[in-house]
């Protein structure tokens, strides 16, 4: 990532250290639209159409942005429902106050809600941030959010809280808290006791305005619950936790609290952190927000798995992403994170991604194509593939006309359009079998069947041949159940080529119908049969044997009709992903419309600073393109910068360096070139200076993290990276 | 039964005080007698202490609130600072016996400006010929204060030269207390647990008013029979009392037995009561959640409490780096070489131990290891190549912040970081089982 920002010019980091850095895109910097439109230029010489690409990039990012922004709302909602009606039946029986037996015998707890939101802490914020805004909107203005990090103790937690309360006043209605606003925060009593004041006050404020005000407050409760939120439990220590709840559980009866722990691993934490003694004074209720992975597949769903966006994802790209999401962070953001990359480099490094645009747009941009752009088009593989296979009349006038390729290239663009719609919808049908198969040998998530299908033609691999086998031996009613999915999806798709196909399902559908009546008793007596045959055997190797039997003589029997038709069934829907599954980069000019170059995004997202800093200081013509550095195998040019010389000479000691031994060494490497004939006096003069050079090129190596003075022994530096003998 | 007697308060008052604390009469007379008149001096100090729930706040509060002598109550661990504790004294000293608007309060961050204060404030609310007490609860905390506060409040008679006694209340004993020598030695008094007569008599007190007390008492009989066992806090029993009464009334109501039915009646209850308390006891569902389910007549099965929930999805390579640091922190350094080298050849384990390591490992505990290490073995036990990328360094850091792994010793930054594995042997085996890694194998205690 950190690359791809200094690229861009408008990101740096002026440190040279190991250890990544994190670039949060922040929303501002989108806005800066003609200096960045300016930047996205700087690569390419055809500058013409940079500025439709920027805004092209522009709007279907933000286009892609509202909708994940959609979707995430909507995977929230049902946690956001739990929540409220957590609330609001403790806040009723707070309103109460009933004299009733045994709401006087039992003890007043503390309404507590265990979110337990995975492992991914990244995308918490976000859940927290639309909680906050679900609660504040919805119920209660008092709202305060924790993090262990600004609470190390009882003392910050509680400044921390009564400043975020008593500020959130100041968003209620402003014109009321003057005498707020002047309290500086070290002037009010830290404690509990001013807490109490101070909401005493505000809901009797408030309660004496309401028929005043009513737009403000009229969507919050009645004396509204003060909602606590500590959103990474684990971080915080016991005592403050445990002080914590002792204070409140003190004052529930004046402040009606409400505490919300984020949970990113199990909520066993709670008892491991609280001792019995206090997490009695809790009513905990456990809310589960989405597993991640399922939230995954809803964003894959929703973005890709579309015919929305003329911008889709190649099949290695989407690899990478998916893999950084499985195997290291689960985070639903940095996805998303990935996929703004993709676009942003896919519009950047790609001149005719100008072209990638909905298909009303089209017409008119491919008809504005200049010359270039067109010899852009001849250039591109799959089009000169394309060329190739026509014949030489119209190969001439594609190479030749420019009029004739954009006609030709718009033509062929709407068919890649028409394709991926097609595509999407017999991807589902096709998800709707392999889900059910026992095993799923082409993966239960349709993002793996996408992945498969895309990276080549999927009915070659054994997977699918296997996947058909288990799918000849599905039974009947499984059969029709899917049979009417797929067909539900087809009808859904915005596709016209299904017409017929649906047809044939439905077709389908009816002999299946038919058949129950004509084929029920004759399916009864074999099967029943069989069964008997099947019980009189017990151990598993005669059960083996009969079974085997029983498909043998089956095998030799004719047919029935249900297997006829099951057997059909299977080979219309092989002939329907044989026509529409055929793999993106086959279709003449999926560059346009696809990004595939996986080896860019892969060196933007999984930065390796080990590996950089040991390239860098190994090879230093890899960074410095100069040609004097340039060696072969092993051996160390005197030209290198120092610190490369020293380190290099480094890597061949063992634990403990001697550091005279490498100073000579050193001294060698750097005298090499020079010629021996100096007298003593410069030569005296020269180690100084070559004395000085080594110096700071140790210190250099011992800022970077590789070596660390030792007390073992004098004049000896320890090492602390391994590989060393 | 003891009956309170003292000739400096009303007998009616007395007779009062005794119905609202039962089986406590004897602590009261003697703190009575301690307390003497109320214009004597009393001990200048007086130590308080018990088990949870032994009554030794309630009862302090009843005594002070029904003779009405004047007392300030100060919670030690809600003013967690020492400023504010003793701002809150005086805060409660000025709205304690007057009925004027309490002024500002006036900051007081040393214990010589709250002499000061304090001497003031006595004076001008008229109070120096009645014993003032200052009772301080949970006064455990003020040992974390510093470390003038708690022999300046043992010895608060003395420095303000007024008639006033500190009261401290607390779980430990004082020789857990005692701060230096020199020390003034409070009054130690002993608040003995209540017994099971004593839990049965103060529960049954409280009878609700629907049915007669015998009944109650039965129901609370049944109820300490079946928590008597776990639990003795009283607060805690009379919420466990509170939330399954419904359920114990339930035949009655429904007319299938009567009050007296003891027998059906413990053959409803019994069972409830027993998942109650491997449920709603340790609160692994809550009391809410309880009642609910006990209203609707729902089964406890159909809920799950927080300890079901301890599966934990980790992405792919931080189970293995989990696993690769549960390794790391419960075996020999000495026996890598057996587990992750290919050609280690055959080392039996018997010639191979030190004597100290034949305790295992799991006994001791997890031990921290560098950096290095966890990588070397992650590499060696993930099948595929995997490159040092940030991303794996960054899981190690998020793999701290879930508390899964900890840092040890982070004082010097370029020595490598050396951590310890939190996570439990079943933790480790279910991750491990998922990523299908025979973790026990290269366990050196399972070897």
């Amino acid at each position: 990532m950190s690359d791809n920002a200094a690229a861009r010019g408008d990101m740096s980091t002026c440190s040279v250290s190991k250890g990544c850095f994190v670039f949060k895109p922040s929303t501002k910097k989108r806005k800066l639209s003609q200096s960045t439109a300016h930047d996205f230029g700087i690569r390419n010489d055809d500058s013409e159409d940079t500025e439709l690409r920027f805004v092209t990039c522009q709007s279907l990012w933000n286009q892609i942005k509202s909708e994940t922004e959609k979707v995430q709302e909507d995977l929230n909602k049902q946690l956001l429902d739990n929540l409220m009606n957590f609330l609001s039946r403790f806040h009723s029986e707070f309103q109460e106050k009933t004299a009733e037996w045994t709401c006087r015998m039992k003890f007043r707890e503390i309404p507590t809600a265990a979110l337990v939101l995975g492992v991914n802490v990244t995308d918490h914020d976000l859940t927290f941030r639309s909680v906050s805004d679900f609660l504040q909107n919805n119920i209660t203005p008092y709202i305060a959010l924790l993090e262990a990090k600004d609470c190390p103790g009882i003392k910050n937690l509680m400044q921390k809280l009564m400043g975020q309360l008593m500020n959130c006043y100041v968003d209620v209605d402003s014109l009321e808290d003057e005498d707020y606003v002047q309290v500086s925060q070290n002037r009010i009593r830290c404690s509990m006791s001013s807490l109490i004041k101070w909401y005493e006050s505000v809901t009797k404020k408030t309660d004496s305005e309401t028929p005043s005000k009513k737009r403000t407050t009229s969507t919050h409760w009645q004396s509204p619950p003060v909602v606590v939120i500590f959103k990474d439990m684990e971080s915080f220590t016991t005592k403050v936790l445990q002080d914590f709840i002792v204070i409140c559980s003190q004052h529930i009866h004046e402040l009606p609290l409400v505490l919300i722990f984020g949970i990113a691993t199990s909520p066993m934490i709670i008892h491991r952190l609280l001792p019995h003694s206090v997490s009695s004074l809790l009513c905990i209720e456990l809310f589960q927000s989405l597993s991640c992975k399922d939230h995954l597949s809803t964003i894959i769903d929703k973005l890709l798995l579309t015919a929305q966006f003329p911008f889709k994802l190649g099949e290695k790209v989407l690899q990478v992403l998916i893999n950084i999401f499985l195997y290291h962070d689960f985070s639903v953001q940095n996805f998303i994170k990935g996929f703004q990359l993709c676009i942003v480099e896919h519009f950047y490094s790609q001149p005719l991604s100008v072209l990638c645009c909905q298909l009303a747009d089209l017409q008119k941009r491919v008809h504005s194509l200049s010359h270039d752009q067109c010899e852009n088009i001849r250039r591109l593989p799959s089009f000169r593939r394309y060329v190739e296979e026509q014949e030489s009349g119209k190969q001439v006038a594609l190479l030749t006309t420019d009029n004739f390729l954009k006609e030709e290239t718009q033509k062929l663009l709407e068919d890649l359009h028409v394709y991926h719609e097609n595509y999407v919808s017999v991807l589902r049908c096709l998800h709707v079998f392999t889900s059910s198969l026992p095993k799923y040998p082409l993966g239960k998530q349709i993002r793996e069947l996408h992945c498969a299908c895309l990276e080549n033609q999927v009915w070659e691999t054994e997977e699918y041949e296997s996947s058909l086998q288990l799918a000849r031996m599905l039974n009947k009613s499984d059969l029709v159940t899917m049979l009417q999915q797929c067909m539900e999806i087809l009808l859904s798709s915005s596709g016209k080529e299904f017409d017929k196909t649906v047809e044939k399902l439905k077709k389908f559908l009816t002999e299946f119908e038919n058949l129950e009546v004509a084929e029920a008793f004759q399916e009864q007596d074999v099967s029943i049969s069989s069964q008997k045959e099947l019980q009189k055997k017990t151990d598993l190797y005669h059960l083996q044997k009969t079974l085997l039997e029983l498909k043998e003589s089956r095998r030799s029997k004719k047919l029935t009709k249900f297997e006829m038709l099951r057997f059909e069934v299977v080979d219309y829907i092989d002939s329907l992903v044989r026509k529409y599954l055929v793999p993106a980069d086959r279709r003449t000019l999926h560059e346009i419309l696809y990004f595939n170059t996986a080896a860019v995004l892969r060196g933007h997202l999984n930065a390796a600073p080990r590996t950089a800093l040991h390239t860098a200081l190994n090879n230093p013509h890899w960074y410095l393109k100069n040609q004097a550095l340039k060696c072969d195998g092993g051996s160390i040019s005197n030209k290198a910068p120092d610190i490369c010389i020293v380190y290099k000479l480094h890597l061949e000691c063992g634990r403990l360096i001697n550091l005279v031994d490498w100073l000579e060494a050193f001294s060698t490497v750097v005298m090499a070139g020079e010629e021996p004939n100096a007298d003593t006096a410069s030569s005296d003069q020269m180690d100084d200076i070559i004395h000085a050079r080594f110096i700071r090129a140790v210190s250099e190596l011992e800022l970077l993290g590789f070596i660390k003075p030792s007390k073992q022994k004098t004049d000896h530096v320890a090492r602390l990276t391994w590989g060393g003998c | 039964m003891p009956n309170l007697e003292h000739p400096a308060y009303p007998a009616a008052a007395l007779l009062h005080l005794e119905g609202l604390v039962p089986c406590r009469e004897s602590q009261v007379s003697m703190l009575l007698s301690i307390f003497g008149e109320r214009q004597q001096f009393s001990f200048p100090s007086i130590f308080i202490y018990g088990h949870t729930s032994s009554g030794k706040t309630y009862v302090m509060q009843t005594l002070l609130k029904t003779l009405q002598l004047p007392h300030v109550f100060v919670n030690c661990v809600e003013c967690f600072t020492s400023r504010l504790l003793l701002e809150e004294i005086l805060i409660q000293l000025q709205s304690c016996s007057c009925e004027t608007e309490p002024t500002s309060p006036v900051p007081c961050d040393t214990f010589n400006d709250f002499v000061r204060l304090f001497k003031q404030a006595l004076v001008s609310r008229g109070l120096q010929d009645q014993t003032l007490y200052i009772v301080l609860d949970r006064a455990e905390q003020l040992r974390e204060m510093e470390a003038n506060i708690l022999p300046a409040f043992l010895r608060l008679q003395e420095l303000t030269d007024s008639n006033v006694t500190v009261v401290l209340l607390s779980e430990i004993v004082w020789e857990l207390f005692r701060p230096n020598v020199g020390c003034f030695d409070p009054l130690t008094l002993y608040f003995p647990d209540y017994s099971i007569g004593h839990l049965q008599k103060i529960l049954s007190q409280n009878h609700p008013p629907e049915y007669t007390a015998d009944f109650y008492a039965a129901y609370i009989n049944i109820l300490l029979g079946v928590f008597y066992m776990v639990c003795r806090d009283l607060k805690e029993l009379r919420h466990l009392a509170a939330l399954n009464f419904s359920k114990y009334c339930e035949p009655v109501v429904r007319g299938e037995a009567n009050e007296r039915d003891t027998r059906k009646l413990w053959k409803n209850i019994e069972p409830h009561l027993k998942k109650a308390m491997q449920t709603v006891y340790l609160r692994e569902i809550s009391s809410s959640q309880w009642e609910r389910l006990q209203h609707d007549g729902g089964e406890p099965g159909q809920l799950k409490g927080l300890s079901a929930h301890t599966h934990v999805e980790l992405p792919y390579y931080s189970k293995f780096l989990l696993i690769a640091a549960y390794l790391a922190s419960y075996n020999p350094v000495r026996t890598d070489k057996r587990f992750f080298l290919k050609h280690h050849g055959k080392i039996k384990k018997t010639n191979f131990m030190k004597k100290h390591e034949k305790t295992s490992n799991h006994l001791l505990g997890p031990k921290p290891f560098p950096l290095d290490r966890l990588l070397a073995i992650l590499y060696s036990i993930v099948d595929k190549r995997v490159a040092p990328t940030a991303n794996i360094f960054s899981q190690i850091t998020s793999l701290v912040t879930l508390q899964l792994l900890s840092m040890v010793g982070q004082n010097d930054q370029l020595e490598g970081p050396r951590y310890k594995c939190t996570v439990s042997l079943d933790f480790i085996r279910a991750v491990a089982r998922t990523v299908n890694f025979d973790i026990i194998k290269y366990l050196y205690d399972f070897l």
